[in-house]
């Protein structure tokens, strides 16, 4: 695999262009994830609205990978329940290898990433996957919270 | 001058090991440098002949090891021109020497209202530990700011001390800028005001050697990994003076005249600063590697690195977009680099050079409170070492023009 499979056109759009920055008034989930080695910041905001992410915000600093992959991970929760926000969090952790490849229903609204594949040419570059994990790490502190 | 170290190469192994498809270009000395062979080689030997814990009486093994530990100590003292060996304390490295000074020294003596100067370019090894003792101490820290071009505003410091000045602890060389401070008038202008002054030599004395004497600072920190040695080891030099006036940062072992139930006296100058079994393989690499240097002269190494420095940096005004962020020409710099690619983010940048090679450091480099002053969260930065050649420098640049037309700044 190349460094052009790595930095595909999509995740340097998100990277350029991140979508959902827009702070969410009175959030009914929020967190903050970094990671302290290399300094990449991400808040996650969410509002729920009839059991589904109304508003999201997810904003930050940091490289291209952790960045578009928080932009990507906005477009594709919005929407969502929450459970299909769970099944969505525990399909890009496969994506990325992180606690083994879970089973889910190919079908179901959550399990499809999307976009977000893009992102499986960090599995490559082991030391990038905490990158591309943050936003989504932070998302779920948010939810836990 | 330009010196040709070429023919060092082959003495280092790890660069016959290639990066996938590439020669090794590690420009990351500045975080760590690789170890020659006869450094490994001396550990080595005196692991598998003479090793035993030091200072443990009278079998054969142990006064070897004895006298292996305290030959790194004289060498380490001949190395930086101090006095007596016994104003070389061994430890772990820098941070401990910093960590030693600042609650061993700054903990015993500064009051309320004392004031601790620093400058905004150090290293959270010489920022964290006085914010410590700081915050028992009722001192206040105070930071001297830099100049547009990234050097030291000696000025701005010559302002900012007075008699409540107690410490100034600077670096020797930015880990970030590679800025080299002028020392000698740092050292001259806190004297004036009585202060006590505490070099962070971490970058400084491995590419520029030290002569403590003529220095004229009452402490000087290194640390051995980043001079070709090994992990584990390092110094602080003081001045006699100066250590006598310094509490003990550890107790244990080692450091004890006596111990009794409820009291224990402190064993001489140095020992008593060396609590526990200290680093003996360690130190018989330090000894190793301050003797490889000082054969290939330090004014050697010291011209080698302007060489790289200032052929890097001319390079690198080739490509557009790249902003380097410390002094712009050789003068008063050493072999540091920091930079940053248009909007490509660091970590991206390390990611694709080290694709083809090449080893930078991308982040914060521990130095936070500059990197804020900057205005950017992280930059690349590129070091170098005897080791280095102009060959790595092009690999860089090479690096550096695909990243560009990878992200298409």
């Amino acid at each position: 695999m190349s460094l052009e499979e790595l930095y595909r056109e999509v995740i340097l759009d998100h990277y350029r262009n991140p979508r959902n920055r827009a702070p969410v008034p009175n959030p009914d989930a929020k967190a903050e994830g970094v990671n302290p080695l290399c300094g990449d910041e991400v808040t996650v905001e969410l509002s729920f609205d009839d059991g589904r992410v109304g508003a999201v915000a997810v904003r930050g600093q940091g490289c291209s990978i952790s960045q578009s992959s928080g932009s990507m991970m906005s477009e594709a929760i919005k929407g969502r329940t929450l459970a299909e926000v769970r099944d969505l969090i525990a399909r890009f952790k496969a994506l990325m290898d992180i606690e083994g490849s879970l089973e889910l229903d190919p079908d179901r609204p959550g399990a499809v990433l999307g976009d977000l594949e893009a992102l499986q040419g960090v599995k490559r570059y082991p030391v990038r996957i905490k990158c591309a994990a943050l936003p989504w790490t932070t998302l779920e502190q948010a939810l836990d919270s | 001058m330009n010196v040709d170290l070429s023919h060092l190469r082959k003495d280092f192994p790890i660069f016959e090991r290639r990066i996938g498809d590439h020669p090794n270009h590690f420009l990351d000395s500045a975080a760590s440098s690789q170890k020659p062979i006869q450094v490994l080689e001396a550990m080595d030997r005196f692991a598998r002949t003479n090793y035993a814990n030091v200072h443990r009486g009278a079998y054969r093994l142990s006064v070897e090891a004895t006298e292996a530990y305290e030959a790194a100590r004289r060498r380490a003292a001949s190395f930086i021109d101090a006095s007596s060996p016994d104003e070389v304390v061994l430890c772990r490295g820098a941070t401990t020497a910093l960590n030693m000074v600042a609650h061993g020294w700054g903990g015993e003596h500064l009051r309320p209202g004392d004031r601790i100067l620093l400058t905004l370019m150090e290293h959270h090894a010489n920022v964290v530990p006085w914010q410590m003792v700081a915050r028992r101490t009722g001192a206040r820290l105070d930071h001297v700011p830099l100049t547009d071009e990234y050097h030291l505003d000696l000025e701005a410091l010559e302002r900012m001390l007075d008699d409540d000045v107690k410490v100034v602890a600077v670096t020797g060389m930015s880990n970030v800028l590679g800025t080299i401070p002028p020392i000698d008038r740092v050292v001259e202008a806190a004297h004036s005001v009585g202060a006590v002054t505490v070099v962070d030599g971490a970058q400084l004395v491995p590419h520029l050697g030290v002569n403590v004497r003529t220095l004229g600072a009452d402490f000087v920190a290194f640390s051995a990994h980043k001079m070709l040695g090994p992990t584990g080891i390092g110094v602080l030099w003081g001045k006699m003076e100066r250590l006598e006036e310094m509490e003990p940062f550890e107790g244990g072992g080692e450091m004890i005249s006596d111990v009794q139930l409820h009291h224990a006296t402190w064993a001489a100058i140095p020992h008593r600063f060396e609590a526990g079994t200290p680093p003996i393989i360690e130190a018989v690499g330090l000894t190793a590697a301050l003797d490889y240097l000082d054969e290939v002269g330090m004014d050697n190494v010291a011209a080698h690195d302007r060489e790289l420095t200032a052929y890097a940096l001319s390079r690198l005004a080739e490509i557009p977009d790249v902003t380097v962020y410390g002094p712009p020409t050789v003068e008063g710099r050493g072999g540091v680099i920091s930079f940053t690619l248009g909007d490509v983010h660091p970590h991206d940048l390390a990611t694709i050079l080290d694709e083809r090679g090449v080893s930078v450091r991308a982040g914060h480099h521990c130095a936070k409170p500059l990197m804020r002053n900057l205005g950017v969260p992280a930059t690349a930065r590129a070091s170098f070492y005897l080791y280095n050649t102009l060959e790595d420098v092009d690999a860089l640049v090479d690096g550096l023009e695909r990243a560009a037309a990878l992200f298409g700044t």
